[in-house]
């Protein structure tokens, strides 16, 4: 009776949108199985934590009231007058980190196995703007709930901005909405996490995923020189959708246990005329850049420290973006790309590790 | 030929116009139109025997946060408190007697000079005196 309706639906929907290339297309789609298989869903968990950002984020919309008497008044409302509101909001403040830790983990992944190569140089390129972009929705939402260590924590970050050589000053005064962090900051950061960085995200993850579809997953070296006949497949559809599925739920189960076991906290409300109190720190996934910067002397030949550090990771940040144009080929044994990840891995690592011990 | 090198050169232009016409507005939008600040000269801060000795505290100089201290020989000094490295909010330290930075450990002593940590400028120092009791904070000379 179910099925019945159904097919009669997809009969209807077929006649009149010709599904059926669509479907085969996903069918007759590979998903390569090896030891290296499991990276494959790394970004499709990023992709499903990026879902639950838009959904908790819509409904704590709902209740949220931007402005500097109203965003902290608001989200202690959300915490504990509305009902599971301490939940909505735990949640998205944990995916939010999770997020950006599987895309970090996604896109070393891709780095390793060589993923960016031809054809894939466009994958590579949007999936690192979409790194950016999720950093900065971080960023923006940082600031929102309007306490203490958001608000020193932006007056740092974007004082930082201001060290840029000739536009610094510029894109500060944008950023901020003016000369200092106020309400007018609150407005702006307001429109850029809920508007603008979702619809750019979103067209460029649409990009991202329908390079995907196209070229299908990349096959690591030894997988590439197996026989035909010795390389192990399944169908994208279903069976690589159901194991992505199964997936998101054993996360989805993860994120709501940290969620409610380790709700979020909310810190006292800013104010323009306390002194900053200790441990002001960026988020975690900011720490490695913030420490290297606070690590840099004074002076360096010619330069201000912290415009020569903003420097160096403008240009590290462009060298990253641009690797399926210079990689290098594996010569024998010695893998020069191997060595570049593991370096810029263990800087990020021990930079972090400085940043929260000290 | 040329005409069609002539031609490129219109519809190049035109799209460069038509690209320009569309950006600059937005850009300009998004700068925030100055807003004059309200030109404060001085303000008071309540009676000087208000303030205890070897403490600190924060006022209002129109929208800048101004630290005021009073130090152990009973003098009363008062600093800019916003930190000259990454725009943070300084506080007096009376374990010190220092002027310290949270943000990144960054201490000025008691004339405002930068004396270690990150800071690179000294705070500017704002005139202060004291009449019939009352505190009065001035805005410094070079800040115009
Ligand atoms: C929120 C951000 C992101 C989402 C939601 C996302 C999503 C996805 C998904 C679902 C796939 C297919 C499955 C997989 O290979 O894991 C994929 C593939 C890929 N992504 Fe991302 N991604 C994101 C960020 C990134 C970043 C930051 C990079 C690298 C700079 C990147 C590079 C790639 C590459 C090269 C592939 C092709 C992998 C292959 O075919 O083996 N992605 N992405
Ligand atoms: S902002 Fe004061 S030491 Fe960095």
């Amino acid at each position: 009776m179910l099925s019945d309706t159904g097919q009669k639906l997809y009969h209807w929907l077929d006649e009149r949108f010709n599904l059926t290339p669509l479907i085969d297309y996903m069918q007759h789609k590979q998903v390569p199985v090896h030891k290296h298989s499991v990276w494959y869903y790394m970004g499709g968990v990023a992709l499903f934590l990026f879902i639950v950002q838009v959904c908790s984020g819509i409904l704590l919309l709902f209740y949220y009231q931007p402005g500097v008497d109203s965003s902290h008044e608001s989200v202690r409302f959300i915490m504990t007058k509305v009902n599971f509101g301490w939940l909505v909001r735990s949640v998205h403040s944990w995916s939010a980190n999770l997020m950006v830790f599987f895309v970090f983990v996604h896109m070393f992944s891709t780095f390793f196995t060589r993923a960016y190569q031809k054809p894939r140089e466009l994958t590579w390129m949007t999936g690192f703007i979409l790194l950016v972009l999720a950093m900065t929705f971080g960023f923006s939402g940082y600031l929102l709930p309007w306490d203490e260590l958001a608000f020193f924590a932006t007056k740092v970050g974007t004082d930082i901005a201001g060290a840029v050589p000739l536009i610094g000053e510029a894109m500060k005064i944008v950023l901020r909405g003016g000369d200092d962090v106020t309400g007018a900051t609150l407005s702006r950061f307001y429109a850029i996490h809920v508007a603008m960085i979702p619809a750019l995200f979103t067209v460029i993850l649409g990009l991202h995923l329908l390079f995907v579809q196209r070229q299908g997953m990349h096959e690591p070296e030894a997988f590439k020189k197996l026989k035909p006949e010795q390389k192990k497949m399944i169908p994208f559809f279903p069976n690589f959708v159901l194991r992505d599925v199964l997936l998101w739920l054993i996360i989805l189960n993860i994120l709501l246990f940290l969620a409610v076991l380790f709700p979020w906290e909310l810190g006292p409300k800013a104010d323009p005329f306390v002194s900053a109190p200790e441990g002001i720190r960026p988020e975690w996934y900011f720490m490695f850049m913030f420490q290297f910067l606070k690590m840099l002397p004074a002076h360096i030949g010619f330069m201000e420290g912290e415009v020569a550090g903003i420097l160096f990771f403008t240009l590290g940040g462009l060298v990253w973006l641009l690797t399926p144009l210079w990689a290098f080929k594996k010569r024998g044994k010695v893998d020069i790309m191997l060595l570049c990840g593991l370096l810029v891995i263990a800087f990020i690592l021990v930079m972090t590790v400085i940043g929260y011990v000290y | 030929m040329k005409r069609n090198r002539f031609l490129n050169i219109i519809l190049g232009g035109g799209t460069l116009a038509w690209l320009g016409s569309i950006f600059y507005p937005v850009f300009s939008f998004l700068n925030p139109p100055k807003r004059p600040e309200a030109n404060v000269h001085s303000v008071k801060a309540g009676p000087a025997d208000k303030l205890a000795v070897n403490s600190g505290e924060i006022i209002k100089f129109g929208r800048r946060p101004v630290l005021l201290i009073r130090m152990d020989t009973g003098e009363v000094r008062a600093f800019s408190a916003t930190c000259t490295h990454l725009d943070c909010i300084v506080q007096y330290r009376q374990d010190s007697k220092q002027i310290w930075c949270a943000c990144h450990n960054g201490y000025y002593d008691l004339r405002g000079r930068n004396i270690s940590g990150p800071p690179p400028r000294p705070l500017d120092v704002y005139p202060v005196n004291i009449v019939n009791n009352e505190i009065i904070v001035s805005k410094p000379k070079q800040m115009g």
